[in-house]
């Protein structure tokens, strides 16, 4: 896994800034949550590092190279917020995921080799691997998005980012691939940047948060500084937003 | 597939327009093989006869036949037809694919002339390019392709867009798969159907624009000839006998029919998809145990709302569904209660029916259901009293600010209906009225904002304006249906203040949809969890985290990470998935998912029963201790 | 935009046009002196741009060319046939919109949610029979009856107001069977947005939900779906005036074709263009007076 690191990015629609110059860097084997409202930004940061959005200015680098964005195999790969459109209705997720698949240089997979390697990734997700030949609909809003996320780790991507990936499911299955994507960090050092509007679900599984605000990052670092500490008034008002009657930290407790 | 086309021919209108398409196609392949000769026999003893039984639609001014001419001629309009479709859906293709394969600026110049030729009708392009191709049946041919060319590609843009912006082919292009394979996969096999049924009610329009163009004589040209052609020579003998103008008319419109028909039947099938897995669970159907507990919280005089037995029925396809069944439950004055439940559980829907917003085909029945002292199931005897009661003392809220106001409407006339309608106000002070209320729920310079359209304002706004709409009256309830949900947290709590607020100072009872466990702690004094259509536990929101009963509940409540959930420890997770209202299970719905299930759960529904405190709960083994389910056993 | 390529097409067309227009227009048998001093009087052996140019200056001047069989100017030809299509086409697209908007209304109201299942069938049958039916057909059927059966109308053209009746119907039909159709579908759906939800919550009586918060928001979905309905009206004159022998472009247009008479051709080609994107404007208007959140287009 590697490390990836915006560098001033600036993305521009016609005349509205959506990115400022905003700079964040998601370190090798490292979650890093980022947070904030609609229309502040955090899909589009996404979307510029897998090349969905256009850059205007600054550098996306992954291990100090700029990131390519064309061709196979790219290093950074996403999993979306909607489970059902995420996955094309007309394919087997066995073949959804073959088409992601990783092509060593020498040439191509064998049959049973790619038959192989889709089961793996099946495992690896906690599906059966003998629902490959299921179509989505066949599958549950939590089993698809297990599939998203076994399809964008089979180009054997450097990063991962995941685009409110739980924010459609049922609190009964968020609980599920929350859990997930902590193993997944756990066990293959999986590097990720993990976009939420929800602090909780970022406080559980990110070890650094990033806030932002307006399309820039107003706040960054480790998630018990961050939530238990907040420097910035921004990051004070979601704490205070959150339902459940917690308490508000405030200025004074900082150091 | 062929399931689909048998489905296709099982519907009426696929029957009759596959049925006459064959009959047209048949005849085209072997009308002039059969009848050739019969319909260029000179007869000269007869020229321009009407009908007889020797010549049913008489003959032409040759003497020739006319039925016979009408049949033979099937074969060149449909040719020609056929010839025209596939051109014109050849040049739509490749032009309704250009802007995505091209992309830039070459890309956005093809959808540009495209949206230039598509303003411009179908005729008036056929007779553009009759003029350049020349009159004839090869000029036709090219000019009414080219001319259906623009509108297919029009469509086929359309429907391309509508695939390229969906995720999964997001998901494709970033793993690298290149564009023309991106099209070739995963974009033409999801737009094909919509496709083939505009390609083939285009076929119908284009049989019409031939005999249409025959018709002026811009055509076919004799001596061959095809529908158009003798309707236009039968025109001028229209006076003598109609039917040798009318004749190849009808046959004209029956092919066109045929098209269309069998266009609409396919639209018709393939927009149907209805899950196919039918349940080998039954449909639990009138000896669902009766829940007759008193809600020993409050004196029933004090109940704004009185709830026995409500459920709501569906029409479904293997039987009645019944998404809630039998819920009972009283909201005192003042009084805010909680409903939390998964997708599916029957909130929403119990939440409307109670509101009275449920349509058919569903039914709704309840041993008892008051509002305000006032019996919602009678008739009543004036309908304009119940819907003032209704109107002024009952507010809802809807889950989406955004497509909960109509969009052509003022919010100020909005909100000024229910005084019109409901308090009797004239105009002018209904919409001093609606001004006030708008300041009320604090939207800020309310005088200019109540003379604004929807879109004029925020989400949150509108949800505050949607409140404001509920104190046009002085409501003793006021019905939530997830009203934050689609709402950033901060907004979310802004408007979870205001309801209270409202709450507080109307002294108005609240009833609060929401998926979130943690929205109704906030605000609410009772919560009440509803599963699968029923409610399993009625509790005191205090003893919602720690003293729940129900071990749904308990799992519901530790499966969402909060700020205090403790990062070291997997989430809980629930196994398996929430029941469809079409398959409920005998017994507890719950027990498939239970750690806690015994034979007993699976036979027989536990009862609502009431516990210490007023709370309530529906289960066989309340209260005892249950492990939290891991995520590696979930997943297994 | 449109309206450039439209004059581009009109002039480009008689360029396209295989073989030597005005050789084809006079006959194989014209002499060759009279082809090329026609040529040359039509400007046709200058450089294209220069054509173009001359052509688009006098367009400004409203100077179209003269016919080349009967020497009149072009304009003035049109001047004479264009009020007989105008008002045909004005009277058809008021008889249609009167007649499919309460049409779709009623039957949507009537027909929601699987409610009177045999009128709904009727009214799809009917309507789908209606709008499959060509006008110019429609034209014939309605001149065998009315006018030879049973004498009530003209048989063609235009005298006084009944001779209008037959071919205003016959233009008017299928697009008011289709539009009826739309309306319908809008007005569904329309009755099942959220927004309609919140006028029933509010106990507003029926009629008001219908008029003042449906029927609108179904207007302006089907105004930018009919106004191709409404366009192609325009254009569906040309066969209804033939089945009438109504004295009006249509007849023109088709008898220019027909003779290659081509700066007859390209006048009305380009007065029927410019029908059609008044109309498109016209709906452009009305949706953005109906609508408040959208812009005028562009012309």
């Amino acid at each position: 896994m590697s490390t990836l690191e915006f560098d001033h990015v600036t993305v521009r629609y016609d005349a509205s800034t959506v990115l400022d110059e905003v700079s964040l860097t998601v370190p090798d084997g490292g979650i890093v949550g980022l947070v904030g409202e609609s229309g502040s930004g955090k899909s589009t940061l996404a979307k510029a590092a897998v090349g969905l959005a256009p850059v205007h200015g600054g550098r996306i680098l992954l291990d100090g190279e700029p990131i390519r964005l064309r061709g196979r195999h790219r290093p950074v790969q996403m999993v979306f917020q909607d489970p059902f459109s995420s996955l094309d209705p007309r394919m087997t997720i066995g073949e959804s995921i073959a088409e992601a698949l990783y092509r060593p240089e020498s040439g191509r997979l064998s049959r049973a080799g790619r038959r192989a390697e889709i089961a793996r990734l099946l495992e690896l997700v906690h599906l059966d691997p003998g629902r490959s030949g299921h179509l989505p609909g066949e599958l549950s809003g939590g089993q698809r998005q297990r599939v998203a996320l076994a399809r964008a780790l089979a180009g054997r991507p450097r990063l991962v980012i995941a685009d409110e990936i739980t924010s459609a499911l049922d609190v009964s299955v968020q609980g599920a691939v929350l859990n997930l994507v902590r193993e997944m960090q756990r066990e293959l050092g999986l590097s990720m940047l993990f976009i939420s509007h929800n602090l909780a679900v970022v406080r559980y599984v990110a070890s650094q948060v990033a806030v932002m605000e307006g399309g820039r990052i107003v706040e960054h670092g480790p998630t018990a500084e961050v939530l238990g500490r907040p420097q910035h008034d921004y990051t004070r008002q979601l704490l205070a937003a959150i339902p459940g009657g917690h308490d508000i930290p405030t200025k004074e407790t900082t150091p | 597939m062929s399931q689909r086309w048998i489905r296709i021919v099982k519907t009426p209108v696929g029957l009759v327009g596959l049925s006459l398409l064959s009959l047209i196609v048949l005849l085209a392949v072997f009308a002039p093989i059969l009848w050739g000769d019969k319909a260029s026999v000179v007869d000269t003893e007869n020229l321009l006869a009407g009908p007889s039984a020797q010549h049913w639609f008489g003959t032409d001014n040759l003497g020739r036949d006319l039925f016979f001419r009408v049949l033979v001629a099937t074969r060149l309009s449909l040719t020609l037809t056929l010839v025209a479709t596939a051109l014109g859906t050849v040049i739509g293709l490749v032009l309704g694919t250009a802007p995505e394969l091209l992309g830039g600026r070459l890309g956005r110049l093809v959808t540009a002339l495209v949206n230039v030729f598509v303003a411009f009708p179908g005729l008036l392009l056929v007779l553009v390019f009759a003029v350049i191709f020349g009159v004839g049946a090869r000029g036709a041919v090219l000019a009414i392709g080219l001319a259906v060319a623009p509108g297919l590609a029009r469509l086929c843009q359309t429907l391309v867009a509508g695939v390229t912006g969906l995720e999964y082919v997001a998901a494709a292009r970033i793993t690298g798969v290149n564009r023309f394979r991106i099209m070739a996969r995963h974009v033409l096999p999801n737009v094909a159907e919509p496709l083939i049924v505009n390609v083939t009610i285009t076929a119908g329009a284009i049989l019409l624009s031939f005999a249409g163009l025959s018709f002026l004589g811009l055509g076919v040209q004799a001596p061959e000839y095809d529908w158009g052609r003798l309707m236009q020579d039968g025109l001028s003998g229209i006076f003598v006998h109609p039917l040798a103008a009318l004749g190849p008319g009808i046959m004209v419109v029956l092919a066109g029919l045929a098209f269309n028909l069998t266009g609409e039947a396919i639209a018709g099938v393939f927009g149907i998809s209805t899950p196919t897995g039918t349940g080998t669970l039954r449909v639990p159907t009138d000896e669902t145990p009766v829940t007759d507990i008193p809600h020993d919280h409050a004196a029933d005089g004090d109940l704004v709302l009185d709830v026995r037995d409500l459920s709501v029925t569906f029409p479904g396809a293997n039987g009645p569904v019944r998404p809630v069944r039998g819920v009972s439950f009283g909201i005192a004055a003042g009084e805010a209660v909680g409903v939390v439940g998964e997708s599916g559980s029957g909130k929403s829907l119990t939440a409307l029916s109670i509101a009275g917003l449920v349509e058919e085909p569903a039914s709704i029945d309840a041993r008892h259901l008051t509002f305000c002292g006032t019996d919602l199931l009678e008739e009543p005897a004036s309908g304009q009293t119940r819907d003032t009661l209704l109107g002024t003392s009952l507010a809802v809220v809807f889950q989406d600010p955004m497509t909960s106001f109509n969009p052509t409407m003022r919010i100020g006339a909005q909100l000024a209906e229910v005084g019109r309608h409901h308090q009797g106000l004239d105009r002018k002070k209904a919409s001093a009225r609606a001004v006030d209320r708008l300041r009320a729920v604090r939207v800020r310079d309310p005088e200019r904002r109540a003379r604004q359209y929807p879109f004029e304002f925020s989400g949150g706004m509108r949800q505050r304006a949607m409140i404001g709409m509920g104190l046009m009256g002085s409501p003793r309830l006021i019905i939530a249906d997830e009203p934050t949900t689609a709402l950033d947290v901060t907004v979310q709590s802004q408007v979870l203040a205001l309801l209270q607020d409202v709450r507080r100072e109307e002294g108005a009872a609240l009833l609060l949809i929401s998926h979130d466990v943690s929205v109704v702690a906030d605000v609410c004094d009772r919560v009440l969890v509803m599963y699968a259509g029923r409610i399993v536990e009625d509790l005191p929101t205090a003893d919602l985290r720690t003293r729940a009963r129900h071990p749904y509940t308990r799992a519901l409540v530790a499966a969402v990470p909060a700020m205090t959930t403790d990062i070291d420890t997997p989430l809980a997770t629930i196994p398996g998935h929430p029941v469809e209202p079409a398959q409920v299970p005998v017994g507890c719905a719950y027990a498939a998912r239970c750690p806690l299930a015994t034979v007993r759960c699976r036979e027989q529904d536990p009862t609502l029963t009431a516990g210490p405190g007023g709370s309530r709960v529906a289960c066989w083994h309340a209260d005892e201790p249950a492990d939290v389910v891991t995520a590696e056993e979930a997943l297994a | 935009m449109s309206l450039w390529v439209l004059v581009t097409v009109s002039f480009l067309m008689i360029h396209l046009v295989p073989g030597d227009p005005v050789r084809a227009a006079l006959g194989m048998t014209a002499p060759t002196e009279l082809v090329e001093a026609k040529r040359q009087a039509l400007g046709l052996n200058d450089p294209l741009l220069t054509q173009y140019v001359h052509y688009l200056g006098n367009l400004l001047h409203g100077d179209l060319g003269e016919s080349i069989t009967t020497q009149l100017p072009v304009s003035e030809t049109i001047s004479q046939r264009l009020p007989a299509t105008a008002s045909l086409a004005v009277l058809a697209f008021l008889v249609a919109i009167a007649v499919a908007v309460p049409l779709g209304v009623t039957v949507a109201v009537a027909t929601r949610r699987g409610r009177r299942r045999r009128t709904e069938l009727a009214f799809a049958g009917g309507s789908v029979v209606l709008g499959a039916i060509p006008d110019f057909l429609v034209g014939v059927a309605l001149v065998a009856v009315f006018a030879v059966g049973l004498g009530w109308f003209p048989v063609a053209g235009r005298t006084d107001a009944s001779s209008y009746v037959l071919p205003v119907l016959a233009l008017a039909i299928g697009p008011a069977a289709v539009l009826a159709r739309i309306v319908r579908v809008e007005m569904l759906a329309v009755l099942e947005t959220d927004y309609v939800r919140t006028a029933r919550a509010k106990r507003l009586p029926a009629r008001r939900i219908y008029l003042r918060h449906a029927l609108p928001n179904a207007v302006t979905a089907t105004l930018t779906l009919g106004g191709m309905l409404l366009a192609s009206m325009v254009a569906g004159t040309v066969l209804v005036e033939n089945v009438f022998s109504w004295p009006g472009l249509g007849s023109t247009i088709v008898q220019s074709i027909v003779t290659k008479d081509y700066p007859v051709v390209q006048g009305t080609v380009l007065v029927y263009g410019l029908g059609v994107l008044v109309i498109n404007t016209l709906v452009d208007v009305a949706l953005a007076v109906l609508d408040p959140r959208s812009t005028i287009g562009e012309l």
